[in-house]
């Protein structure tokens, strides 16, 4: 079957009676060699319509692959339509082996599946009852999560220590170099376009007040939130979501240790802890940032642009602007663990689940950021 | 020994000669020589952890050997270019441990992918083989079924159709029968019995289950840890009569014999 010539497959027919078709297959029947299609024996058997029985010459057959199975599996499809006996003996027995192999009495009956189409309603039925499950399940995991905090202050919370150190260690100490990063750039920028407009009237100065406060009430906090929705937020998803594919999770169960205290919850404690730190750090990083443009860029002195964040910064801002950040690392370790918790068993389950634990989180960031200013604006700080 | 004929003077498929194999400094195995006729269903056999995975990496050209040559019809495989290399390792069909199925795919798409990365037939061709494929191994009616939508044996026979989708000279199987029951166990082996015997594919059979070892085997290597050689060869049943050696006498009695007569 595997040596390949360049000789062409070959069909032609005889009639040894009036009712018996031989149809003599030679030559290679190789998927690459075209052989000919059952439109030629239909054509035949059309017009020898007294033909009530096939056989089968293959002396000159030198080699075969699965296309010849495909013409044979039609020739018997044509003729159980037609009432046709077929002969097989003259059919090499591996071919016979084969056929009978894939022979529909060999498989499982009343299996198929089309692509389905649903009709519209059916379509908005399905994605309404597909919200209000996963909004059930949100609402029913945030519960747990706040029972499992419950537990943690009472200190009978079940998870290891050293699990809680390498997610701190992951999501805080490796987080540093691309928070320093990003922030020193938002820093850089702010006060670069502040700069430009400022320069007009000679109020270069504000652009320390403009990054200060930018950076230190909000603009850290929101920067660091979605580096850490990209990186660890993922991260979390596409752990939790493995330990899924791999029934550890389940493991976890029928041990009787709740995931969401073994699993979830020192992932949330590291992110809400750390956060609001690397926070501080981001505000640090874009005031220095800033400072640069300003020292080398507007020509104003170290100690004067200094000076002029002390001033603009107040303690307020600082302090509203760390509580975004607990509440983002909160948002952020629940999105991703949550995502983690409701993944599927394949792998494009995990993949899944990771991007909607990164949007999820980012836009959680964006929601609670606005209802945080609201809320502040309405208790004037 | 002519790499085109093996020891048996039959026309050996695949030929390893004098082949070390482990992972960096690491030797899982040494010096190991035996070939695989044409036709043949070749079980490699040992204890877990004695390099029987390794091997078949190395077999079918997923780990490079640290000394030796695998000649598949006589070409050196590991000394050949990258697309000689491609050309070889068109012509094996792979079914994984895990099936390996693309979890994103439906089953007809799994064994399409192969078809349309290495042949340029038409669309409805390839339909057609896909289902011709599928239906070898009883699972017409599944193609537009997902991986996760259908059980461990049945995973297992879709991956089989997809690695018989380019009509492979060899077959390579890595332990087939794991994580199925008796009965699907048995129907794979009788499957891989009648595709060797219709289509007269060379087997390659990873596995340390003794049922299939004996069902399907006419020729297999065993693989020792301890002395890291291949230390018995040929039919298994043969070895499991005439064998003198106590791992080997062990291995395929279940640890009741560890020698011929001599109860452990």
């Amino acid at each position: 079957m595997s040596t390949k010539s360049q000789n062409k497959a070959e069909m032609r027919f005889s009639h040894p009676s009036q009712d018996t078709l031989v149809v003599h297959i030679g030559g290679n029947w190789l998927l690459e060699t075209s052989p000919p299609s059952t439109e030629l024996l239909e054509s035949e058997i059309k017009s020898f319509k007294t033909t009530r029985t096939i056989n089968f010459d293959t002396k000159n057959l030198t080699n075969w692959d699965s296309s010849l199975l495909i013409f044979l599996s039609k020739v018997f499809n044509l003729c159980a339509q037609r009432n046709i006996h077929i002969q097989t003996e003259g059919i090499p027995q591996g071919v016979r082996k084969l056929l009978d192999l894939a022979s529909p009495k060999r498989q499982r009956k009343g299996i198929t599946r089309k692509g389905e189409k649903k009709s519209f309603l059916v379509g908005v039925a399905d994605t309404t009852d597909d919200f209000i499950r996963t909004s059930m399940e949100m609402l029913a995991f945030i519960g747990e999560a706040a029972l499992a905090f419950g537990k943690l202050l009472c200190g009978r919370a079940n998870f290891r220590r050293i699990d809680l150190i390498t997610v701190i260690q992951e999501s805080g100490a490796q987080a540093i170099p691309i928070v320093s990063l990003i922030s020193a750039l938002v820093g850089l920028i702010f006060a670069f376009v502040g700069a430009l407009q400022l320069k007009l009237f000679g109020a270069q100065i504000y652009v320390a007040d403009i990054v200060g406060i930018a950076m230190v009430r909000v603009m850290g906090a929101i920067m660091t939130g979605i580096i850490m929705a990209g990186r660890t937020g993922a991260s979390f998803a596409a752990q939790i979501g493995t330990m899924q594919v791999n029934e550890e999770v389940d493991a976890l169960k029928t041990l009787g240790i709740s995931p969401m205290e073994f699993l979830v919850l020192p992932r949330m404690l590291a992110l809400a802890l750390m956060m609001p730190l690397l926070c501080l750090y981001a505000d640090l990083m874009g005031i220095i940032g800033g400072m640069i443009v300003g020292v080398f860029m507007l020509d104003l002195n170290f100690m004067e642009y200094y000076n002029q964040t002390k001033s603009a910064v107040a303690l307020t801002h600082l302090w509203v602007g760390l509580f975004h950040s607990a509440v983002f690392g909160l948002l952020i370790a629940l999105s991703g663990c949550l995502k983690g918790m409701q993944c599927g068993r394949s792998a494009s389950a995990v993949g899944t689940a990771t991007t909607s634990a990164v949007v999820t989180s980012i836009v959680s960031i964006i929601v609670s950021t606005a209802i945080i200013t609201i809320v502040c604006e309405i208790i004037g700080i | 020994m002519d790499e085109k004929r093996g020891s048996t003077g039959l026309e050996a498929k695949i030929t390893v000669r004098d082949l070390d194999m482990g992972y960096g400094s690491f030797v899982l195995m040494r010096n190991m020589n035996f070939a695989v006729n044409k036709g043949d269903i070749f079980i490699i056999m040992g204890g877990s952890g004695c390099g029987k995975s390794t091997l078949l990496k190395v077999l079918i050209g997923l780990l490079e050997p640290l000394r030796g040559q695998v000649f598949y019809d006589g070409a050196n495989f590991w000394e050949e270019d990258a697309r000689q290399k491609d050309l070889i390792m068109r012509k094996f069909g792979i079914l994984y441990q895990s099936s390996a199925l693309w979890s994103s795919m439906t089953l007809a798409e799994n064994v399409a992918l192969p078809l349309e990365q290495y042949t340029n037939l038409s669309k409805s061709r390839i339909r057609e083989l896909v289902s011709l494929k599928l239906a070898l191994v009883g699972l017409a009616g599944f193609e537009e079924f997902y991986p996760s939508e259908i059980s461990g044996g049945m995973r297992k026979r879709a991956g089989l159709a997809r690695a018989m989708a380019l009509d492979p000279d060899i077959l390579f199987f890595d332990e087939p029968s794991a994580g199925l029951d008796p009965v699907s166990a048995r129907l794979l082996d009788d499957l891989i019995l009648e595709l060797r015997d219709s289509l007269g594919t060379t087997v390659v059979v990873v596995t340390h289950e003794l049922q299939s070892i004996f069902a399907i085997g006419n020729n297999s290597v065993f693989l020792d840890p301890d002395t890291k050689t291949i230390i018995a060869s040929g039919d298994p049943k043969r070895l499991l009569a005439e064998s003198k050696d106590p791992k080997v006498m062990s291995f395929l009695t279940r640890g009741e014999k560890t020698s011929q007569g001599v109860e452990s």
